[in-house]
């Protein structure tokens, strides 16, 4: 099955789940799909890495399977777990049972072998890959550049139908190059006003045009200071509601002034960020 | 298209972009199912299959534009505008502030730089030779000072908030403006001179090999942007290693209570939980203009990864020595704690720096703060200006403390030259070149410094 059939059809789906996605992301999402390579996304927190895996599966009616890495996750609670009290109840219960115990009935599905084996349109989300040990990225190569599990007890599973692969990273570490050979790359980075402004415009239905234009501009001027966090499209989207919340028109200096905490989250930055704006 | 495709993926990799040949083969796959004829598409296959780190993407889009220049629409753009021979210069910059007000990305912002690169960038180089220049464009229309005209005309009335958000949306369309100008320019020499001639020196190194002495000041705000992103990266690392490192030494008693179980005899022997290493870290840093911007990075990067040591204090010279720890307290905005340092501290008397003054003042006032727990780091050029090295007390403090490390922003071959005395120093100390982000990063991975 062919996931989308263009690059423009690509952009027109995203917009139809509410993401809106520039050229870059639409290309990526397009060719992922295409040549049956995963995805890997990396970038600051809160661009909208996860969502456009969530926007994908919505988009094309596949199912999501998501995998949430972190320190410590190992086969077991990625891909697949043998269920050992059902195998030992088997065995006590009939002493002939040696040879059958490592079948189908006793095998416990976890996420990388679930969307292997599901034979409906997939889309397996790997999240945050960068905060998962080196060794994960190992037992992952297999499935990225084939599909296919081997479970030694059982042979090798190859996939059904080929999942749609996304990951992400904020970048915390390198990944390895072996791994990085293998997927599609995409940098997500902080939109043009123009764009942040349509995101905002979407994501906060209510919020008046004019004001997500002020809003878009000033977080791009918060970008260009140095800070030690950028605010994040998230964060702008916060923004939104938070004025759409207190019944604001306009964002003048005081406005931004009481809200400022909202996007900016470090003291330093708030008193750089007031400085550099002429707030009082 | 295939001559162009391994073409570019050659220049790619001579630009010091790693790519391999499943890389080359996946973009050429890609090729094969996208729309060729959108040009920004092509663009965007391309940087995904062999891109794969963000500091290489500018270089990226600087070779694309060479190899795949946009196609010449002949005039038949509705809304052409015709820019005559003899068009005042004073009309051509009414029209750049039009462009710069409206939206960079309109196809007559394109046609403008294209028809101002045509008239204004030819130079001659030399007898009988022209060339293309940026910079006569630039100086012709002057867009900087174009930013007040436009204040007026986008405000109302000037100051505040409003004025901030305006000029910040000017200066980037400046900044496209130039971009824009910059890559016609290249694309004209290209056209006349071939691609590979022009490609090998317009592309500049990816942020990481930055020479840290070469730095302009629009890199350096770039660079101290990695600072907190390069210590979060280092300090997961760090982490990493403590983790996996030996695990500690015997622990008798336990092993001894466990033997009771077998009979006396210790079976499994019992060990104790490694002590994390948390150093304490000194670190005496030129401050000094021509190792400045190197300083201050790595200045910045170790109080960045603050967690990893127990204690940091630092030092700061040119020709005395003074403690600099205080202004970059945890939370204080970076350059703010810059200007205070080179304000208020007292490290210049005559403005030329003495390593060997500054060691011998180092020791007789802050020598007690080097001790067996102590890391000392260095960084400097050792460039003294003909003083004397007090060698001598140099190798005192370095016996004092555990561990001792220059930190040298200069590349090797040009140590020892002029009145650099990077030899006698690293005959006491290990001496290390670290000239970039990318050997600096090595450099705290492979060492002591951090943890072990």
């Amino acid at each position: 099955m062919s996931w989308f059939a263009g690059v423009p059809e690509v952009g027109e789906r995203l917009r139809g789940v509410d993401y809106l996605a520039d050229d870059g992301i639409a290309t990526s999402v397009f060719l992922a799909g295409a040549l049956g390579k995963p995805l890997l996304v990396e970038g600051p927190a809160g661009v909208g890495k996860t969502q456009l895996a969530k926007a994908v599966a919505g988009a094309s009616g596949a199912e999501l399977v998501r995998l949430q890495c972190y320190e410590g996750l190992d086969e077991a609670r990625a891909l697949y777990e043998w269920n050992y009290k059902k195998q030992l109840l088997r065995i006590q219960a009939d002493d002939d049972a040696w040879g059958d115990i490592f079948s189908e009935e006793f095998l416990l599905e976890r996420p990388l072998l679930k969307a292997i084996r599901s034979d409906a349109p997939t889309v397996l989300l790997i999240d945050e890959i960068d905060k998962a040990d080196v060794e994960v990225e190992g037992l992952l190569l297999e499935i990225l550049s084939d599909y296919q599990v081997t479970i030694p007890e059982l042979g090798t599973i190859a996939a059904v139908r080929k999942p749609y692969v996304v990951l992400t990273s904020n970048a915390t570490r390198e990944l390895s190059e072996a791994l990085k050979r293998r997927c599609l790359y995409l940098h997500l980075g902080y939109p043009t006003p123009e764009r942040e402004r349509d995101i905002v415009l979407t994501r906060v239905p209510g919020l008046s045009g004019n004001l997500a234009e002020q809003l878009a501009r000033t977080v791009a001027t918060l970008r260009s200071l140095e800070l030690k966090k950028s605010p994040s499209i998230a964060e702008t989207i916060d923004w939104g509601q938070t004025l759409l919340a207190l019944g604001r028109e306009e964002l003048d200096e005081d406005t931004i002034g009481e809200t400022l905490g909202v996007v900016l989250k470090h003291h330093s930055d708030h008193g750089r960020a007031v400085k550099e704006l002429g707030l009082s | 298209m295939l001559d162009r495709h391994v073409g570019f993926v050659g220049a790619l990799r001579e630009a010091g972009v790693p790519v391999s040949l499943a890389e080359g083969l996946d973009a050429a796959n890609a090729l094969m199912v996208i729309d060729l004829m959108d040009r920004e598409s092509l663009r965007e296959a391309y940087a995904a299959t062999l891109i794969k780190r963000p500091v290489h993407r500018p270089g990226f889009d600087v070779l694309f534009d060479l190899w795949f220049p946009p196609v010449m629409s002949g005039g038949s753009a509705p809304e052409r505008v015709e820019y005559e021979e003899n068009t005042p210069v004073e009309e051509l910059r009414g029209i750049l502030q039009r462009l710069l007000m409206g939206n960079p990305d309109d196809p007559a912002f394109r046609e403008f730089v294209r028809e101002m690169v045509g008239r204004f960038g030819r130079v001659a180089a030399g007898p009988g030779r022209q060339s293309w220049f940026s910079y006569s464009v630039l100086r012709a229309l002057s867009p900087e000072t174009l930013v007040a005209r436009m204040l007026n005309q986008m405000l109302s009335e000037r100051g505040g908030l409003p004025e901030k958000l305006a000029r910040q949306e000017i200066s980037s369309n400046i900044r496209k403006f130039e971009e824009a100008v910059a890559s016609e320019v290249r694309r004209r020499i290209a056209e006349d001179s071939g691609i590979e001639r022009i490609a090998r020196s317009a592309v500049k190194p990816a942020i990481d090999r930055l020479d840290f002495l070469r730095v302009t000041k629009a890199e350096l705000a770039q660079l101290r942007r990695e600072v907190y992103p390069l210590a979060r990266r280092l300090a997961s690392r760090l982490t990493i290693k403590n983790k996996h490192g030996h695990r500690g030494r015997l622990d008798f008693r336990r092993t001894v209570r466990a033997s009771l179980s077998t009979g006396g005899v210790p079976l499994t022997t019992h060990l104790r939980p490694k002590r994390p290493h948390k150093p304490e870290l000194i670190i005496l840093c030129d401050a000094s203009d021509s190792v400045s911007s190197f300083s201050q990075f790595t200045l910045l990067l170790t109080f960045a990864l603050r967690e990893q040591f127990t204690k940091v204090r630092a030092f700061a010279f040119v020709d005395t020595v003074d403690e600099i720890t205080k202004y970059f307290a945890p939370g204080a905005d970076v350059l703010d704690a810059i200007t205070r340092m080179t304000k208020e501290a007292d490290i210049t008397r005559f403005g030329r720096t003495n390593y060997g003054n500054v060691f011998t003042r180092f020791a007789d006032r802050y020598g007690d703060a080097i001790g067996p727990k102590t890391s000392l780091l260095i960084l400097g050029d050792a460039r003294s200006n003909y003083q004397p090295p007090a060698l001598d007390t140099l190798k005192h403090l370095v016996s004092q403390a555990r561990h001792a490390y220059w930190l040298n922003p200069e590349p090797r071959p040009q140590w020892d030259t002029g009145d650099s005395i990077a030899t006698s120093y690293s005959t006491i100390i290990p001496m290390h070149e670290c000239r970039n982000i990318t050997q600096l990063a090595a450099f705290i991975e492979n060492t002591d410094v951090g943890a072990r």
